[in-house]
């Protein structure tokens, strides 16, 4: 799909800096150009299809929709609904609350919590134009499966008592919900790719500037070694370290990238983003408002374990995915 | 007048109080801002996803920042 890119790019570096791609200054010059611009190109696409259908399903939708489910196919529509619904963490609070009050079981509002910041079209495009369809899939996949998961076993624990109380006496007025025309739901979506690429951009570009010294200077030996697919806790320090460092994961994914042409085990690379992205502290003391900390121990919990199961997943079955 | 901007603290919502308080100056008309940070009142008025934009206690728009130009032919629309 990008194979006239990356010659372009080639003959940018060859014959206009003058540097051979072999050498170590020219493939560091490639990957950040040729990195750079094919990411852009698809965040564009996929921010703009996925905003497209996310203006189908607004959170006052969402939550009428999962009122009307129960049980494990519910856990799925939930799981499904937090890919698509955007929400930044400082909505998470008002989601949460319209939920639980129109009668949205705990586990399901859970799966979609879980599954809406590991799932979302930045993350998707990135990991298309690091990785290519199979892995980028898989991920959603998991990311989905773990959200179901989660939510399911949250729902069996019965940890409603773990939600403060004022959250069940609240008052919540049904907003109505907009009809879009056409044109809105493209001028939507046009601002949503505007919006997103100007919020991550920065990030995006350190982490590809950080992948390419690592392209052309990083010891394969040694991350291989310590960090590659046969060392056992690798994965689990991934996790470990993921979690309480907040950043933008997003940034993070061409720095993984190079790290795993380096040596380093997809799983341990894959672990860790969505470490990084699912548990953030920042939003764990927003949920402390409605939640108690038993629940958010709990949720830390399930949701680690299923990350690092993820991990050690996809460490065993790489060569089918790149 | 009453414009309130429902926002539990976010960027985003700051942003729109700004964008709210330079609208209402441009058109010259009497309006008071107000800024709601209490999760109860937001639910109250049915807002999931913040900022949530309140002219005479109706829910206007919810879920992003238009610009003060966008704002102020919406305060104008809906006067």
């Amino acid at each position: 799909m990008f194979n006239w890119l990356n010659k372009l790019i080639t003959l940018l570096v060859e014959n206009v800096f003058h540097v051979s791609t072999s050498t170590r200054l020219g493939s560091s010059i490639h990957f950040f150009f040729y990195d750079t611009i094919k990411i852009i190109i698809l965040l564009g696409i996929m921010i703009f299809l996925i905003s497209y259908v996310r203006s189908y399903f607004p959170p006052e939708r969402t939550k009428k929709i999962l009122s009307r489910f129960d049980g494990v196919v519910g856990n799925i529509m939930a799981s499904l609904l937090g890919t698509v619904t955007p929400f930044c963490s400082c909505s998470s609070v008002p989601i949460f609350i319209g939920f639980i009050e129109a009668g949205v079981p705990l586990g399901l509002t859970f799966s979609f919590l879980i599954t809406s910041p590991i799932v979302n079209e930045a993350a998707f495009a990135i990991l298309l134009a690091s990785f290519g369809w199979k892995l980028a899939f898989t991920y959603v996949i998991t990311g989905i499966v773990v959200g179901v998961v989660g939510g399911i076993v949250i729902g069996k624990l019965k940890m409603e008592d773990q939600v403060e109380g004022y959250v069940y006496e609240m008052q919540v007025n049904d907003l109505e919900i907009e009809k879009l025309t056409h044109k809105e739901r493209v001028n939507f979506a046009l601002e949503n790719v505007k919006d997103i690429i100007l919020r991550i951009w920065i990030f995006l570009l350190i982490g590809i500037a950080l992948g390419a010294l690592i392209h052309g200077w990083a010891p394969a030996e040694v991350l291989s070694k310590y960090a590659g697919p046969s060392n056992p806790f690798a994965v689990l320090v991934a996790v470990v370290v993921g979690i309480p460092l907040y950043s933008n994961a997003l940034g993070t994914i061409p720095i993984a990238e190079a790290l795993i042409a380096k040596g380093v085990g997809i799983g341990t690379a894959l672990s860790f983003m969505m470490a990084t992205t699912a548990l953030s502290l920042p939003e764990m003391l927003l949920l402390r408002k409605v939640i108690k900390p038993k629940l958010i121990k709990m949720f830390v919990i399930i949701t680690g374990i299923g990350i690092i199961l993820v991990g050690y997943l996809f460490n065993s079955i790489a060569h089918l995915l790149v | 007048m009453i414009i309130k901007v429902l926002g539990t603290g976010c960027s985003t919502c700051k942003k729109l109080e700004k964008h709210t308080k330079d609208a209402v100056k441009k058109l010259g008309i009497e309006a008071e801002v107000i800024k709601v940070e209490d999760i109860k009142t937001i639910m109250q008025f049915g807002v999931m996803k913040v900022p949530g934009f309140v002219i005479d206690e109706k829910v206007i728009f919810t879920g992003k920042v238009p610009k003060v130009a966008e704002l102020m032919q919406i305060i104008e629309e809906n006067k």
